[in-house]
């Protein structure tokens, strides 16, 4: 038996013990693409589909707990007014089919700087919880995600849940690509307001090797705004804009140029912020 | 179609059972890397189910596991035993036409026809979880449905017609 098919997290375990060479499989639509055009053979699985511990997600008072395999459908449908930010990325990731197969933390295990949900998730200050054998470890997704498709998750351990905090606030998400349906972002950018903490978040992504957090522009816009009208002048929020164009570290690649994604994430960001201010 | 192991390295094959148009259907050492959309063509004689991007962007192998709208290029037929498949050829009794597949007939829906099993399948999706879909939300279902003959035109008109004959079959 190559392809392990779990229920429990423990029969997960067990089969990384049996196959310590196994690839994980969530929804499978990054690994089978790698799989399909040759790139990668596994030489075993470890399907974590059918997981009981691993499915759906819990809203808390003060927190939502998305487990691994919860979809991007489930996020999309079910999620709009908890985390509307993170509903809206749900909306745009691939195709109706893609979000019924794919899992948030399948995008975080594939840790794509494109990974749609991550930008959001970062701004969100969301937490991962690795699961081993051993017990547990938690991390903010900044110290998880290492690099290009690079994550700190050890051999034996697997994503379980992702915590990610309820704000008091407008949650925006904007994506530029070559349509709206169906397409790998160019920018991506996530912005999250946390009245209560007066504190203004912004993550990007498709624009460095991993998921950014532009906080010399969040700093400065937290101390710009003013909270109880929930406005800026113009001159701090076109300030935001070119903060956070300051944060990127694009390259040039078949999707966009780097000066052209320095642009837009300009665009992008002041234009989530604008949304989120009175009028 | 590259969803073949590698004559070096293709030593990892395992055997299971896929249930698919509700029949059980053996699968024997194949590679454990192959799609479903490899198995249910190459290996079970469904062509229905086409191949064309291998990488979820294009939907012409949609089918429904465990009643939800995926790709089947995207699916590890290995990882589908023990799911309910549903293929195009199983959404009516062999020979017949649904619905929905009359209406494109109808509406001259259809141009070179590569797309059409997977839209078929989609659109079936769409209108049996929501009746009462608007043009918005056919447009939003079938995002991933890649068709570059028709412009949609009629495979809009063929959605219409559709909804107001299960309309009037409600009422």
């Amino acid at each position: 038996m190559l392809v392990a098919r779990p229920t429990t997290l423990a029969g997960v375990f067990d089969a990384l013990d049996e196959l310590p060479d196994a690839h994980l499989l969530a929804g499978g639509t990054d690994l089978m693409v790698e799989v399909n055009f040759g790139h990668r053979q596994p030489p075993s699985v470890v399907a974590l589909r059918r997981v009981e511990e691993l499915r759906g997600y819990d809203v808390l008072a003060d927190e939502v707990v998305l487990r691994a395999g919860v979809t991007w459908t489930e996020v999309e449908h079910d999620l709009v007014e908890v985390l509307p930010g993170l509903a809206a990325a749900a909306r745009t990731v691939g195709s109706p089919q893609m979000r019924n197969a794919g899992t948030v933390g399948g995008n975080i295990g594939t840790a794509s700087p494109a990974g749609d949900g991550l930008p959001v998730l970062g701004a969100l200050d969301a937490t991962v919880v690795l699961a081993s054998r051993d017990g547990e470890r938690r991390l903010p997704l900044a110290e998880l995600i290492t690099g290009v498709k690079q994550t700190v998750i050890a051999p034996g351990e697997v994503i379980r849940e992702i915590r990610v905090p309820r704000l008091d606030g407008p949650q925006q998400f904007l994506k530029v690509g070559t349509r709206n349906a169906m397409v790998i972002s160019i920018v991506v950018c996530g912005l999250a307001v946390d009245r209560a903490g007066r504190s203004v978040r912004l993550g990007l992504g498709s624009v460095a090797p991993r998921p950014l957090r532009a906080t010399a522009a969040e700093e400065f816009i937290a101390g710009a705004i003013d909270w109880d009208a929930m406005t800026a002048p113009p001159d701090a929020v076109r300030r935001f804009g070119e903060l956070a164009r300051e944060a990127a570290t694009p390259i040039s690649d078949q999707r966009g140029t780097a000066s052209f994604r320095r642009h837009a994430v300009g665009v992008v960001a002041t234009r989530a912020l604008t949304r989120s201010l009175a009028a | 179609m590259s969803t073949q192991p590698d004559p070096g390295t293709g030593q990892a094959t395992d055997s299971y059972t896929l249930s698919v148009n509700g029949a059980d259907r053996e699968v024997t050492d194949a590679w454990i890397g192959e799609s479903l959309l490899y198995v249910l063509r190459e290996r079970l004689g469904l062509p229905g189910s086409k191949n064309a991007c291998e990488q979820g962007e294009c939907g012409s192998c949609s089918v429904l596991l465990d009643g939800a709208l995926v790709a089947s290029c995207c699916v590890m037929a290995a990882d589908a035993a023990g799911s309910d498949v549903r293929t195009v050829e199983g959404l009516s009794p062999a020979g017949e036409l649904t619905d929905v597949q009359r209406a494109f007939v109808e509406q001259g829906a259809v141009q070179c026809g590569f797309c059409i099993p997977g839209m078929i399948v989609a659109m079936h999706d769409l209108l049996d979880r929501r009746p009462d879909a608007d043009e918005l939300a056919l447009r939003e279902a079938i995002s991933g449905n890649l068709c570059r003959c028709t412009g949609y035109g009629r495979i809009f008109a063929a959605f219409h017609a559709v909804k107001e004959e299960r309309a009037r079959a409600r009422t």
